[in-house]
């Protein structure tokens, strides 16, 4: 797989517990550290819009949603902020101003991120620095949250801390969901939807700067479910920036889709939209190995 | 008339005498039985001997909010026709762990003192009380009246004691088992309700997770015509469900067993048509693991509903927007942070008579996810929905200025909890403490009685709450303030202060010492992983003899600090069943 700088675990959102190491980072070709703003929450179609605009008229940018050379950062919805209010100043900032938004430019393997309102910047651990406020779980009782609802919560999504097994729970199976240039990821459960369509549009919605369905930016419209059969939606994957993969229980990396639905989620631990240029080798492999089990 | 003559003796001022004597014992009982408020009882007990005397023989249902403040002797002495007894226990930090085991309040010296002289007790409400299996087979066997059991966040029994209740009370209309640490082995306490047993009208088991046996489920729903509420456990599918609805149309409040199910498009329409065919209900629960798929089931029972609480279910935003825009007429809701912002704005379009919002975080320890709720899902309910006056709210990231709108939309807040779940944040524009947030709080939102601070607070928050909280009742701090002075200023300032529990703030001796008499008036004090010596609670413990000052010391720190100390007012003298742990002083 051509790795054009792209490095997903550096760009990874992961906090630790106070004193541990983070885990160790290939460095990308540069070096460089990841570099997030806290913006605005894209999801919904006034933030696309935003985005798009944003994409024409903005100078500054490197690259738009097309034309992605390498992986393209954006941020959190300010959440998870447990290592922000003391730890800035540990962070590295690449080219950014003080630190209260702003656009951002990346050199090298462009990193590149659109400001939409000024916040403060919240740092990912680069590779040297590992301050990270204290877990929460490690503060007994915080957050105040009775015992009977943290057991029954848990149990529905047991905690793991493996990256790729799917969290099982009682009629439950949480995937987590990483996007190519995404930094954080987003956990899914698969009882809930019903078919690839369901799936596919619920991940749209999710990481929602970055059509799967389409390579353009198209803000104004949210494609609907009626509207796409299995095969168009295949064709539309097949077609785009983006593909959709998973990770199955052997341990390989599949394309979505190829299989029945059912087979899909019982044999899914993870899931990876992933730059199609990196996906090409994936078709063949599912295929045979559907044949193989078959 | 000889109770006339009788008063004439007792009371020698003549103006009193000619008021009592058109009044006569009995019609001043009577009236006095109308009174239901307690703090309304309290106070007619106050006026005058007679009064007291007639209030304590009409009183009825009586409410302890402290088990410690008052000893079984005491009240049975004062009140001789009680019926119905709600009793709190622990602490509410027990609620998150921070109670030692064994602490205390456990249930069983009180039955023994009702038994005795209340046999014709009939309700019993519990919460954060110790309640063992033999307490509820007690119980069971000495109150032949018994109608009533409701359990709250209590600890130590087991479905062995649920079975004894279902067994002999052959009475019983109501049976609310809520959030207990309750040891389920099996779900056949269900199948003890005898086959004559048909006086049930609440029904709640929805927090165990056993299975019980659905036919003699059927059965008892079937023949209890009286049921008005049902909420049963994951372990009840939905086609069960669909069996129950059918033979209980008649019912008001109904907790769903699992959601999530494979079915075919006659079940389906069956379950449906249960759902229509119950067009009483307006408070809906449950729903666990519910895949958005069977929602629409649901769809014109909610046009009725009152109380949604989907605080079990993950729904993501879409899928809950698209229930939410059926329920016009919800006045509370209790939802996961799944729905988030998104999510919220639909609520803010859809439902203009809420009153009450409680979002409660999915995953409050995993760091990885970054999705929840943030400052603008509050303001857009805030404004959707002006009548909102109940919030508790988790979330990551918040701001002064989303507090200060969400208030001015929203004046008539009486509890604002609101919880930003990483100790000390701050708001994360500015970067400035969150003081100005709750300062909009206590200075618009002049009927506030509940309020919980959160985020990064200065002693500035604390003088905004003395100054401006005049109605406040009760008050959560943690991770807050920056000395004695926070401390003071709200035990100086808020009048109406009855309940203050602090944890891990930077208050001392000399903000502990200021309270004094201000305790006595109050229900009690928590102050956990602060700077309180030992030396300043033996202090306050010799000055007020009427409260009861208990430290818990825990293992392996320093002799002179008092890491958690509890204090209440009592008229019962010191504790005598404290654990080694709890040391009175």
């Amino acid at each position: 797989m051509e790795k054009s700088g792209l490095n997903l675990k550096a760009t990874e959102l992961r906090l630790g517990l106070p004193g541990s190491e983070s885990p160790e980072r290939g460095s990308d070709k540069n070096g460089n550290a990841a570099v997030i703003l806290s913006l605005k929450s894209f999801v919904g179609s006034g933030a696309k819009r935003v985005f798009c605009d944003a994409t024409d008229a903005d100078a500054k940018w490197v690259f738009s949603v097309s034309e992605a050379a390498a992986g393209r950062l954006f941020s959190p919805r300010g959440g998870g902020s447990s290592n922000n209010n003391n730890n800035n100043h540990g962070k590295v900032h690449v080219g950014s101003d003080s630190g209260l938004g702003g656009p951002v430019l990346e050199d090298g393997n462009g990193a590149c991120v659109a400001a939409q309102s000024p916040k403060p910047v919240m740092m990912v651990q680069d590779k040297k620095s590992h301050e990270i406020a204290p877990s929460k779980a490690q503060v007994v009782g915080w957050p105040p949250i009775r015992s009977y609802r943290k057991n029954t919560m848990s149990s529905q999504s047991s905690k793991n801390d493996d990256d790729s097994e799917a969290k099982l729970g009682l009629g439950c199976l949480y995937v987590k969901v990483s996007m190519d240039g995404a930094p954080y990821l987003r956990k899914v459960d698969l009882k809930t939807y019903s078919s690839y369509i369901d799936l596919s549009s619920a991940l749209e919605k999710m990481f929602s700067c970055f059509t799967i369905v389409s390579g353009q930016c198209s803000s104004h419209n949210v494609p609907s479910r009626d509207g796409l059969s299995e095969s168009r939606l295949m064709d539309l994957l097949h077609g785009s920036e983006y593909v959709l993969t998973y990770e199955d229980k052997d341990g390989d990396w599949m394309l979505v889709g190829d299989v029945p639905w059912e087979m899909f989620t019982d044999s899914c631990r993870r899931l990876r939209i992933m730059k199609s240029s990196d996906a090409i080798g994936l078709a063949p492999r599912a295929m045979e190995k559907c044949k193989n089990r078959n | 008339m000889e109770s006339e003559s009788k008063r004439k003796k007792e009371s020698p001022n003549t103006a009193e005498l000619a008021v009592t004597a058109s009044f006569p014992d009995e019609v001043l009982e009577i009236v006095l039985s109308l009174l239901t408020s307690h703090r309304d009882r309290s106070s007619v007990s106050l006026v005058c001997k007679d009064w007291y005397r007639a209030e304590r023989w009409s009183r009825t249902q009586v409410f302890i909010g402290n088990c410690y403040s008052v000893s079984p002797e005491i009240l049975t002495r004062r009140f001789p026709n009680i019926r119905s007894v709600t009793l709190k226990g622990k602490p509410r930090f027990s609620d998150f762990n921070l109670v030692p085991p064994n602490w205390g309040a456990d249930i069983h010296a009180w039955l023994v003192a009702f038994a005795a002289k209340y046999p014709f007790l009939e309700e019993l409400r519990l919460k954060r009380m110790a309640v063992s299996d033999e307490s509820l087979e007690f119980l069971a066997s000495n109150f032949p009246n018994f109608k009533l059991l409701s359990l709250l966040s209590c600890d130590g029994f087991s479905t062995d004691g649920l079975a004894a209740i279902a067994t002999h009370c052959k009475n019983l209309t109501e049976l609310d088992i809520q959030e207990n640490g309750i040891e389920d082995s099996s779900g056949s306490w269900l199948s003890c309700f005898p086959e004559s047993f048909t006086s049930l009208e609440v029904l709640n088991f929805a927090n165990l997770t056993s299975e019980v046996n659905t036919d003699a489920l059927e059965r008892l729903v079937s023949r209890c015509k009286s049921l008005k509420v049902l909420k049963v456990n994951k372990s009840i599918s939905l086609e069960q469900l669909q069996r129950l609805l059918v033979r209980a149309p008649q019912l008001e409040e109904l907790g769903t067993g699992s959601f999530l199910q494979d079915l075919t498009a006659r079940p389906y329409a069956d379950l449906e048509s249960a759902f229509n065919n119950c067009k009483n209900i307006h408070t809906l629960s449950g729903l666990w693991e519910a895949v958005p798929l069977y929602l629409p089931a649901l769809y014109n029972s909610c046009a009725n509903l009152t109380f949604l609480n989907l605080s079990y279910t993950a729904l993501q935003s879409g899928e809950f927007a698209k229930l939410v825009v059926h329920c016009p007429r919800l006045r509370r809701l209790w939802v996961l942070d799944t729905v988030e912002d998104k999510g919220l704005e639909a609520v803010g379009s859809n439902c203009p008579l809420l009153e009450e919002l409680r979002v409660f975080p999915a995953d409050p320890f995993d760091e990885e996810i970054i999705h929840g709720v943030t400052e603008e899902g509050f303001v857009a309910v805030s404004f959707g929905c002006r009548r909102l006056h109940y919030v508790l709210y988790f979330c990551r990231q918040m701001t002064n200025a989303a507090v200060a709108t969400i208030v001015q939309n929203c004046p008539n807040f009486t509890h604002f909890r609101l919880c930003i779940m990483t100790p000390g944040l701050p708001d994360y524009l500015t970067n400035e403490p969150m003081d100005e947030a709750f300062g909009a709080v206590v200075k618009t939102c002049s009927k506030l009685q509940r309020l919980s601070v959160s985020g990064l607070l200065t002693d500035l928050t604390f003088e905004y709450i003395g100054k401006y909280a005049k109605n406040l009742e009760t008050l959560s701090v943690a991770f807050a303030g920056r000395s004695d002075r926070g401390m003071q200023c709200v035990l100086e300032g808020c009048p109406k202060l009855r309940k203050l529990e602090i944890r891990d703030c930077p208050f001392g001796n000399e903000a502990l010492l200021s309270g004094l008499e201000k305790y006595e008036s109050m229900r009690s004090l928590w102050m956990s992983a602060c700077n309180v010596t030992m030396n300043a609670c033996r202090r306050l413990a010799k000055q007020m003899p009427r409260l009861n000052v208990e430290v818990m010391k825990e293992d392996g720190s320093d002799d002179s600090q008092a890491d958690k100390v509890y204090i209440y007012r009592t008229v019962a003298g010191p504790r005598r069943d404290a654990p080694p742990s709890v040391l009175t002083l």
